[in-house]
This record gives C-alpha cells, sequence and structure tokens, in this order.
C-alpha cells in the first residue's frame, strides 16, 4: 500500500501530527482483508448476508456456516428503513431483520467475541468481515463510536453506499483511517476513468465493480459486463476487484472471475436462505454449487 | 425586526443559494450512491448554463403564461382579513393549469430534460399533484412517463390516479415501508439507478441530492417573483412583513420565500404538519420531531428512531406525509430565519371550511395548514400577509365529505 504520508511533514505551525503518524503506522501493517488477496489474487468469494436474518440471533450462525463451506470474505448488511441500493430481495430481508430487532447496537453485541469464541476453534470467525449499510443510522450511533466499535469486535471494512467522496475526504476519511477500517467504494460501466483512478486512490481492501448500474438483484446482459471488468483490469488498479450486483451462481460466478479477483453474491444467497432458514445445509449446498 | 436582521446578519447570503457542494449551512450535499453519480453530475455541470439560457427563458415564460395561465393572482382576501385583523393576500396557485404550483416546476424540468436529450421521464407522487404536472407535461412533451405513488396515497387520492392515467402517465404502486410519499421516492430513485441513460428524475419537492433542492427552488421562484410586483399593485409596496406557506419537503414554501429569503425585515413563516399533535405519535412535523441526518440523497433533519430508522409519518394531507424537510428550510429552520410552526389535521380541516365559506374558496388540505397558521400569529392592523393558496380542494373533497358527515 502506498500513502503519501503527509502528515509526517510539519504543518503550518510548524507541528508535526503524532496522532496522525501513528494512525499511518497502524495501516501500513496489512489488514485482513489485504492479507487475504495477499495469499488468494483469484476466485475470492465474497457473500452478503443481512445481519438479524432469518432470525434475530442467526447472525453468528450464518457467519460460521459460510466460512466453514468456503466463503472467502463475509459482508453483513445492516438493515435500513430507506435502502436506496437494494432490490426487492434485499429490501425484504432487512425489513425482517429490523422487524426481529436488529440494530447497530445489537450487532455489535452479537459480534463481540467473533474472533475470539472461546474454546471452540472451529466456530471461530477468521475470515474478514465487512459491514454494508447506509449512513443515517451510522451517523445518529455516532460515525467515530461506529468506527471504534466495529475495531474493536474484529469488523475490518465497510460499505456505505450513500457516503460521499467529498465528505469521505474532508470528513470521515481520517476516522476511518484512524480505526484501521478499510473502506470500499463502489464504481459503475459510467463511472469515468478519471474517476475510477480517484476511486482507486482512496479504497482500501478492494473495489466493489457493480456489474451494471441497477439495484441489486437483477439480471444483466453479460458480454456488456465482460467489456468493463476487462477495461477495470487493463487499469490495473492498486486494489484488487470484486465483481458485485448479477452473481448468482456457477456460470455468473465464473465469467466474473475471469476478469476480476473475484465476487460478490448476496440477493440469491438470501433466498436460498429464505427457502430454507437452516444455515449450515443451506450454506454448504449453495456453496458447493458455486465453488465445485 | 431589528433584533432580527442583526441575529441573522452572519447568516447573509446563505438562503438563496447552496455553496458550490449543495449546502445551505450544515444542510444539503448529494449523498447517493456511485451509480446515480453520472446523472447527478451532469445535472449539477448544466442546471445553471440550460436555466438561463436566453431561449430556455423564452420557452420557460411562454408557457408559464399561456399553458399554466401565469401570472397567478394575488387576491386580496377581505373577509379573512377582517377575521384576523390584518391585510391579508392570497398568492392563488391554485389556479394554475392542474391546480397546484406543483406544474411549474414541472414545466421547467421538462425543458430541461428535453435539453438534455433525455426521453424518459420518472417522479415520485405524494397527494398526486406532482403526479399529475408531470403526467401534464410528458403528455405536452410527448414523452414516457412514469410516476411512483404509495399504495396508501393511491387509494386517497383516487381522483389524481385517474387523471394520470388519462394523461398517459404509467402509476407504480409502492408497497414498501409506509406506502407513501418516502416509499414511492426510494422506489423512483431505484428505477434511476435502473436506468441511468435515458431517464430524467422530475422530484417535486426542494429535496433530493444538490442540485434539485436549488433547481426546484429557483423554478418555483415565480411566485415570489409575481408576489414582488402585484403586492406593490396593491399596496405600494413590494414587501410584506409576513409570508405563509405550508411545508412538506417545502417546494411551495421555498416558492413563495425565494425573493425574500435575504429581506430579513420580512418574516418567514412555515406551516407543517401536526398530525394528530406533535406529541402524538402521529404527526409529521418533522422540524420539531427530527434530528440531522441523511435521506433521500442530502443531509437534512429527518424524523427517526434512536437507531437511524425513519419513521413513519402522518398527516391528513398526503403531500405534507413526509418524514424530512428540504436542506433549505432545515437550514432557515436552524439559523432562526423561518419561523416554524404546526398545524393539527383537525385545525387545517377547520381552516379549510373556514376559507371555503368566508371567500368561496376551497383549498387543498395542504394549503389549509398555511391558512390554520395564521391562527398562531399575533397579527396587526399593520401588518401584510401574503399567503401561499399552494392548491385547490377538488383531490381532497372525499376528506372534506366525510369531515361534513361527522359535524
Amino acid at each position: 500500500m502506498s500513502q503519501t504520508c503527509l502528515s509526517c511533514l510539519p504543518d503550518r505551525q510548524g507541528r508535526i501530527n503524532l496522532e496522525s503518524q501513528m494512525s499511518n503506522f497502524k495501516s501500513s501493517l496489512m489488514s485482513r482483508i489485504q492479507e487475504l488477496f495477499k495469499k488468494k489474487s483469484s476466485r475470492v468469494l465474497n457473500i452478503y448476508c443481512t445481519a438479524g436474518f432469518p432470525q434475530l440471533n442467526s447472525t453468528i450462525r450464518v457467519m460460521q456456516a459460510l466460512q466453514k463451506n468456503g466463503a472467502d470474505i463475509i459482508e453483513l448488511g445492516i438493515p435500513y428503513s430507506d435502502p436506496l441500493a437494494d432490490g426487492p430481495v434485499i429490501q425484504e430481508s432487512g425489513a425482517i431483520a429490523l422487524h426481529n430487532g436488529m440494530s447497530i447496537k445489537v450487532l455489535f453485541e452479537q459480534l463481540k467475541g467473533m474472533r475470539d469464541l472461546h474454546g471452540d476453534y472451529s466456530a471461530k470467525v477468521t475470515v474478514p468481515v465487512i459491514l454494508m449499510g447506509y449512513l443515517n443510522p451510522v451517523l445518529q450511533y455516532g460515525f467515530e463510536k461506529f468506527c471504534s466499535d466495529a475495531a474493536a469486535v474484529g469488523v475490518d471494512g465497510l460499505i456505505l453506499p450513500d457516503l460521499p467522496i467529498r465528505e469521505f475526504e474532508t470528513e470521515y476519511g481520517q476516522t476511518l483511517r484512524k480505526y484501521n477500517l478499510d473502506f470500499i467504494f463502489l464504481v459503475t460501466p459510467e463511472t469515468s476513468a478519471e474517476r475510477i483512478r480517484k476511486i482507486d486512490s482512496l479504497s482500501t481492501g478492494f473495489i466493489y465493480a457493480v456489474s451494471s448500474s441497477s439495484t441489486t438483484g437483477k439480471d444483466k446482459d453479460f458480454p456488456d459486463v465482460e467489456r468493463y471488468l476487462q477495461k477495470l483490469r487493463e487499469m490495473e488498479l492498486k486494489n484488487p476487484v470484486l465483481v458485485g450486483f448479477g452473481i448468482k451462481d456457477k456460470a455468473t460466478f465464473q465469467s466474473a472471475c475471469k476478469y476480476a479477483d473475484g465476487a460478490i453474491i448476496g440477493s440469491a444467497y438470501i433466498k436460498a436462505l429464505k427457502e430454507n432458514p437452516e444455515e449450515e445445509s443451506t450454506s454448504k449446498k449453495f456453496l458447493e454449487a458455486i465453488l465445485k | 425586526m431589528i433584533n432580527r436582521t442583526i441575529a441573522l446578519a452572519k447568516y447573509k447570503g446563505t438562503f438563496e443559494q447552496p455553496d458550490i457542494f449543495g449546502y445551505y449551512g450544515t444542510f444539503g450535499g448529494a449523498y447517493i450512491p456511485e451509480m446515480l453519480h453520472p446523472n447527478v453530475e451532469e445535472l449539477k455541470n448544466n442546471y445553471l448554463k440550460i436555466m438561463y439560457e436566453e431561449g430556455f427563458q423564452k420557452a420557460f415564460r411562454d408557457l408559464l403564461k399561456d399553458y399554466v395561465g401565469r401570472p397567478s393572482p394575488l387576491y386580496y382576501a377581505a373577509r379573512l382579513s377582517e377575521k384576523h385583523g390584518a391585510k391579508i393576500f392570497l398568492k392563488r396557485e391554485d389556479l394554475n393549469h392542474t391546480g397546484a404550483h406543483k406544474i411549474n416546476n414541472t414545466i421547467g424540468q421538462i425543458l430541461l430534460a428535453q435539453k438534455l436529450g433525455k426521453h424518459r421521464i420518472i417522479a415520485e407522487t405524494g397527494a398526486g399533484q406532482h403526479g399529475v404536472a408531470t403526467a401534464t407535461v410528458c403528455a405536452l412533451m410527448n414523452m414516457q412517463c412514469v410516476v411512483y405513488m404509495g399504495e396508501k396515497d393511491i387509494e386517497r387520492q383516487a381522483p389524481n390516479v385517474a387523471r394520470m392515467k388519462m394523461l398517459g402517465a404509467t402509476v407504480i404502486p409502492a408497497t414498501s415501508g409506509s406506502k407513501t410519499l418516502k416509499d414511492a421516492t426510494n422506489e423512483a430513485i431505484r428505477d434511476w439507478i435502473n436506468n441511468p441513460t435515458d431517464t430524467h428524475y422530475i422530484i417535486g419537492s426542494v429535496v433530493g441530492p444538490h442540485p434539485y433542492p436549488d433547481m426546484v427552488a429557483r423554478f418555483q421562484s415565480i411566485i415570489s417573483e409575481e408576489i414582488r410586483w402585484q403586492l406593490k399593485v396593491h399596496t405600494g409596496s413590494e414587501v410584506p412583513t409576513h409570508l405563509v406557506a405550508c411545508v412538506g419537503g417545502g417546494s411551495n414554501a421555498a416558492g413563495t420565500f425565494y425573493h425574500y429569503l435575504e429581506d430579513f425585515t420580512v418574516q418567514l413563516v412555515a406551516v407543517e404538519a401536526a398530525g394528530c399533535g406533535v406529541q402524538s405519535g402521529r404527526s409529521a412535523a418533522t422540524t420539531q420531531l427530527g434530528k440531522p441526518g441523511v435521506l433521500h440523497g442530502s443531509k437534512s433533519l429527518v424524523m427517526q428512531t434512536e437507531d437511524g430508522q425513519v419513521v413513519e409519518p402522518h398527516s391528513i394531507s398526503a403531500g405534507l406525509d413526509y418524514p424530512g424537510i428540504g436542506p433549505l428550510h432545515a437550514h432557515l429552520f436552524e439559523s432562526g430565519r423561518g419561523t416554524f410552526l404546526s398545524a393539527t389535521d383537525a385545525e387545517a380541516l377547520e381552516s379549510a371550511f373556514e376559507l371555503t365559506r368566508l371567500e368561496g374558496i376551497i383549498p387543498a388540505l395542504e394549503s389549509a395548514h398555511a391558512l390554520a397558521g395564521l391562527n398562531q400569529l399575533k397579527l396587526t392592523a399593520k401588518d401584510t400577509v401574503v399567503v401561499c393558496l399552494s392548491g385547490r380542494g377538488d383531490k381532497d373533497m372525499s376528506t372534506y365529505m366525510a369531515a361534513m358527515e361527522k359535524t
């Protein structure tokens, strides 16, 4: 990771900012996500599930089942009343999770100790964990408190699709760096090359390539997607690229992996869990069909 | 009045337009997912340039005059004035084509959409007035029109649904969440995400990501532009003591206030919907109940739970049944530039009947909230008040008939 260490220079008053030097030191250590991509540079599979779905307390069980059956990254969705970037399947799972009583506070309670489940090593969550949510609940919780609590329970990164680049640069990015959390930005086929470069410079962990400009869960034309992913690959970005939106089975996963470092599956897994809420058997069947 | 001017001095210049990032004070911005970035960016880079081209202004002004029927009259309401002991004028937006102020904005935005080369239009609607105004301009310009409307609103605003359909629009029910305006807005935004190149989203209020709040305020500013010269004809002065308008998202209020925003001698009175009462748990009084948050692409005041989930508001008026408020209004509230009042469902109904009997004008339920606000102002004979009568009451007849049966 190459980060320009501007804060090591004295500021206008001639002081050296020790706190940001410390955080730069911390971020020079590799995060769990970066370590994963160092070990595994292709076919990385990130599975999304809404926290608190299908049951309030199934969150950890879902994570354990996903990890056991081959998911490389787990992305937990924080349910929200107004999920603008989500399609009907994830919307519905979010509404159920909210009805079940899920909140950021409850989620952190559930995740506490996930990296260190006493005596039961097999149950310990070791894969990278990302939280995906919308800005409003995070702001109400308190942005810094959210980052601090997320880091404390062992969360590795965040996706907040409605956090704009400008506000990230001026206001929120420094807090994320302070707690050593990766921040994953989205790109789309309509994103200009210049903007992709900018997003790449601000992202850590990976870049989430939306496979077409669509809310989650929609079927898309794959040739178009391939042209776009090829363009991304040719740009030789510093971050790995995972393809999201539209990946649902072995065929779509394999096509995505031809041009990207891996893919993200959300709606298809939620659908499977909805049909059979038993986490282990559903995850086993679902992941086997994709990975075998 | 002098105190107000002094206290507001530090905010001079922050009301009429946002900063380059779309902020009015601490409110505004463009909190959108990357999928919407190209559309919103295109709009941001072009809206001012297009809006102030001579040809555009001529087309816009001509349509407002010959098609909408502007200028809308500024009517001196003698009997209402007598009741309140002050000079009260009604800005008759209810007399516009399609029956409300909403058409000022849709005319502007459809011309803009044409310039941007779009041929499909989407919109959200609450009471159906914005949906009708959008369907109308789409028929006029031969553009495909899709309107999202909460399932609950479809039931309570049947005449407007019929009008939209007759005008050729497809009305799609929003079935998620509270099934009202907020959810219709979510669905419209999702549609825009899925149709990034050929579609323009005509937002109906001064909400949404920058540049929407500023753009809609500018299109609606025709209301106060007219008030200024009309009031001068009536009273010899362009400047009233009070301007009163109802606020849901806040587009008619933004238009009514616009050319007086920086004139701190004028008291700007915004009346929100208290529903069954501000503390009843069934209200839509956002400045009283909301906290800073992000909804529909901008930072503003939002009615929400402690966990940051947006709550389902309540108002008898579908057009005010919204848990947010435009960022300009949040700034008017926070800075103290605006006076924010609220009126309950019952108070609005009472004022609607009062206006009908005093002046022979049946107002929309939304506008009735503005009228109810008059009762809370300590008016004197020296005061000149302009109330924006934002819409007519035809669409609310079933509510009014039910109220008559009760009494």
